[in-house]
C-alpha cells in the first residue's frame, strides 16, 4: 500500500530525513517511533504530497506521490499534528466542507458525514463551534476529517497527543478499529502507544531508520533472548549452578534476596519459554519456588537504547549505533 | 469547478460569520452613500443656477455630475477596504495550519486560489449590490445612460476584482493576517500615486509608472466607455495575481 524508496528531505543545509526506505502492506497498522525531530512528520508530510522529497520516490495506494498527487490524496487520509480545523466553523459544517474537497458529491455527502461522525462519537456536538469543543474533541474532529472520504490509506501525526487517558483508549480503539479495511501509519512519542496498536513499529533518529519490526520481535531482539525472575528456597550457589546447567541457559545473576530467599535472573539466548525447565529444575532437586516471573524488557528501554544520543557525550552515540548494529547481526 | 466554488462558498460563510463583512460593507455603503449625497448636491446646486441664468447652456446631465464623480471617488474605498477584504485569505488558513487540508485535498492549486479568490469578489460584488441602491434613487428621479451606468460598474467589478487578486498574493506571503494587511495597503497606495510622480516626467520610467498606476485606467469607465486597453491591464492583474499566488502557494510547499 505504501512504498519508501531512498527518500530523502533537506530544509537548506537540515537534513530531515536520510535516505529511508520502507513498505506497508494493505491492512497494516505501523507505527513510527522517534525522539523529537526524528523526521516523523516530514517523513507523513511526503507520503500526503504536501511536501515533495529532495531525492527518492514514494508510492501510496498505487500512485507515486510526485507524479500523480490527485489520485494520492483521493486515497488517503491525513490527520496532520494540529487538527487542521476552522475555528469558526460548525462540526457539520465543517465535515461537509471537508466531504467535498476530498470529492464526495451530492446526497452522499451527508451520508459521509454521519458515518464520520458516528465512527469517532462526536454525533452529540455535531452543531457546536469548533472553538469551543476541548481538545480532545477537536483532535476527533481531526480524525472524523481525515477518514470522511474511507481512504485506502490513513495518516496519522501522534493522533492521541494532548488527550486524556480514556480518551487515549478510546482513539487507540478506534485505530485498532479501523485497521483491516485501511492501512494505518501513525506517529507517536508514547511506546505503548505503539506496542498495543501497531502490527509493525519503524523506529527513526535523525532522520534514519534505526529499525523496523513487530513490537515482540524488537524486545526479543534487542534483548537477545528471554529473561526470567525466579525466586528459591534453596542454597544461593547451588541453586545458580543448577539454573546454570539447564539447557538454553546464557547467564544467571542474583538480585537482593526476598524475605531472606534468595533470586536469580536468569537469561536465555532463544526466544522460546525455558519457564517450565527452570521451575522443574528447582522442584526436583527439592527446593521451594515461591516465584517465576518472565520479564521481557519494556518497549520504553527499546526506545531508550535504540534512539537515545547523548548531545554531551559524542561516544555514546557510535555505542549506542553499535550496539544497534551487533544486535542486527 | 465544483472545487470552486465548494472554496469560495466556504470564504463568503467565514466572511458573514465573523465581523469583516458586516464592517466592511457598512463602512462601504456609508463612504459611497456619502460621494453620492455629494454628487446629488452639486448636481443640484447646478440645476439651480441652470435654471436662474438662462443664458447658460442646459447640462442637465446626471451621469456626468453624479455618476461620474461618485465613481471616480469611489475607488479611494477599495484602497481602504480591498486589504481588510483579502488579508486573511491565506495568512490564517497558514496560521491556524488548515493550509495542510487544502494541500493534501484532492484539489489543484489553481482550484483552491481560484475558490479564495472568488470567494472574496462575492463579498465585493455584494458591496457593489448595495451601491445599486443609490444609483436606483437617481432612476426614481431622472433618466441616466443606463448604458454607461453598466459601463461603469464593469469597471467597479474589474478594479475591485483586480485589487483583490493582488490582495490573495500577498496574502500567500506571511502567515500574519496584520503583516499580509499591511503589505498589500503599502502596495495599493503606491499603485495609486505611481502617476503623480510620472505628471512631471517623460521619461520610459515615467510612462512605465503611468501605465502601471491603477486609478487612471478606471476613468474611461466613470465617464460610460469601455476601452479595450484598460480591460487588458485589469485582466493582466488579476491574472498575475492569482499567478503569483499559484508560485507562492508552490514555494510554500518546498519549504514549509
Ligand atoms: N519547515 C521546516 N524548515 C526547516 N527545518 C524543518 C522544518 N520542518 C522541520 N524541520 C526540521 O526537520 C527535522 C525533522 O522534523 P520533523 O517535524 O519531521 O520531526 P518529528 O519527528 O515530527 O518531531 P516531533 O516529534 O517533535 O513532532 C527537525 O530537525 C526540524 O527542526
Ligand atoms: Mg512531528
Amino acid at each position: 500500500m505504501i512504498q519508501v524508496e531512498g527518500v530523502s528531505k533537506r530544509y537548506g543545509p537540515h537534513q530531515a530525513v536520510r535516505n529511508i526506505s520502507f513498505e506497508v502492506e494493505r491492512g497494516e497498522i505501523v507505527g513510527f517511533l522517534g525522539p523529537n525531530g526524528a523526521g516523523k512528520t516530514t517523513t507523513m508530510r511526503i507520503l500526503t504530497g504536501f511536501l515533495p522529497p529532495t531525492e527518492g520516490r514514494a508510492v501510496v495506494a498505487g500512485f507515486d506521490v510526485m507524479e500523480q498527487p490527485i489520485e494520492v490524496k483521493k486515497r488517503t487520509g491525513y490527520l496532520p499534528e494540529n487538527p487542521p480545523v476552522y475555528p469558526e466553523m460548525v462540526v457539520d459544517e465543517y465535515l461537509d466542507f471537508v466531504a467535498r474537497i476530498k470529492g464526495i458529491r451530492g446526497p452522499e455527502v451527508a451520508q459521509r458525514v454521519d458515518a464520520a461522525l458516528e465512527r469517532t462519537s462526536i454525533g452529540h456536538v455535531r452543531s457546536k463551534v469548533i472553538a469551543k469543543l476541548s481538545k480532545g474533541y477537536r483532535q476527533r474532529v481531526g480524525l472524523a476529517q481525515a477518514l470522511i472520504h474511507s481512504p485506502d490509506v490513513l495518516i496519522l501525526d501522534e493522533p492521541t497527543v494532548g488527550l486524556d487517558p480514556k480518551q487515549i483508549i478510546e482513539i487507540r480503539e478506534l485505530i485498532r478499529s479501523l485497521s483491516g479495511e485501511h492501512t494505518i501509519m501513525l506517529s507517536t512519542h508514547i511506546l505503548s502507544e505503539v506496542a498495543s496498536t501497531c502490527h509493525r513499529i519503524i523506529i527513526l533518529n535523525q532522520g534514519q531508520i534505526e529499525a523496523s519490526d513487530t513490537p515482540a520481535n524488537l524486545i526479543a531482539r534487542l534483548q537477545g533472548g528471554e529473561s526470567v525472575q525466579l525466586e528459591v528456597d534453596g542454597p544461593a550457589a547451588e541453586v545458580a549452578a543448577k539454573l546454570q546447567s539447564v539447557a538454553g541457559v546464557d547467564r544467571v545473576t542474583r538480585g537482593s534476596d526476598v524475605a531472606g530467599r534468595p533470586t536469580f535472573t536468569v537469561d536465555s539466548q532463544r526466544t522460546a519459554d525455558i519457564r517450565a525447565e527452570l521451575a522443574r529444575a528447582v522442584v526436583e532437586s527439592g527446593w521451594g519456588l515461591y516465584g517465576v516471573k518472565a520479564t521481557g524488557m519494556s518497549l520504553e528501554d527499546v526506545f531508550l537504547k535504540l534512539t537515545t544520543t547523548d548531545p554531551v557525550a559524542e561516544g555514546s552515540e557510535g555505542e549506542a549505533e553499535a550496539a544497534v548494529a551487533a544486535e542486527e547481526n | 469547478m465544483s472545487n470552486v466554488w465548494t472554496i469560495a462558498r466556504r470564504e463568503l460563510n467565514v466572511y458573514f460569520s465573523s465581523p469583516i463583512a458586516y464592517i466592511v460593507l457598512a463602512m462601504f455603503s456609508l463612504i459611497f452613500g456619502y460621494f453620492f449625497a455629494s454628487g446629488v448636491a452639486f448636481f443640484q446646486s447646478i440645476s439651480a443656477q441652470a435654471a436662474m441664468n438662462p443664458g447658460m447652456a442646459p447640462p442637465m446631465n446626471v451621469n456626468q455630475f453624479v455618476i461620474q464623480p461618485t465613481l471616480g471617488n469611489f475607488t479611494i474605498i477599495l484602497l481602504f477596504l480591498m486589504p481588510m477584504v483579502t488579508m486573511r485569505l491565506f495568512a490564517e488558513e497558514q496560521r491556524q495550519g488548515t493550509i495542510e487540508l487544502l494541500l493534501t485535498s484532492p484539489v489543484t492549486d489553481y482550484e483552491i486560489i481560484l475558490g479564495k479568490w472568488l470567494g472574496a469578489v462575492l463579498l465585493y460584488g455584494c458591496m457593489l449590490g448595495l451601491s445599486l441602491i443609490s444609483m436606483a434613487v437617481l432612476f426614481l428621479y431622472t433618466r441616466p445612460d443606463w448604458k454607461a451606468l453598466l459601463a461603469g460598474y464593469l469597471g467597479m467589478l474589474l478594479i475591485g476584482s483586480s485589487l483583490l487578486a493582488i490582495g490573495a498574493f500577498l496574502s500567500t506571503l506571511t502567515k500574519n493576517q496584520i503583516v499580509a494587511g499591511a503589505l498589500t495597503f503599502g502596495l495599493f497606495l503606491l499603485l495609486w500615486v505611481l502617476d503623480w510622480v510620472s505628471q512631471y516626467s517623460t521619461s520610459m520610467v515615467g510612462k512605465v509608472c503611468s501605465y502601471l498606476a491603477m486609478p487612471p485606467h478606471f476613468e474611461q469607465f466613470t465617464k460610460g466607455v469601455i476601452e479595450l486597453k484598460d480591460v487588458v491591464y485589469y485582466l493582466s492583474a488579476i491574472f498575475l495575481g492569482l499567478f503569483l499566488s499559484k508560485r507562492s502557494i508552490e514555494s510554500m510547499r518546498w519549504k514549509a
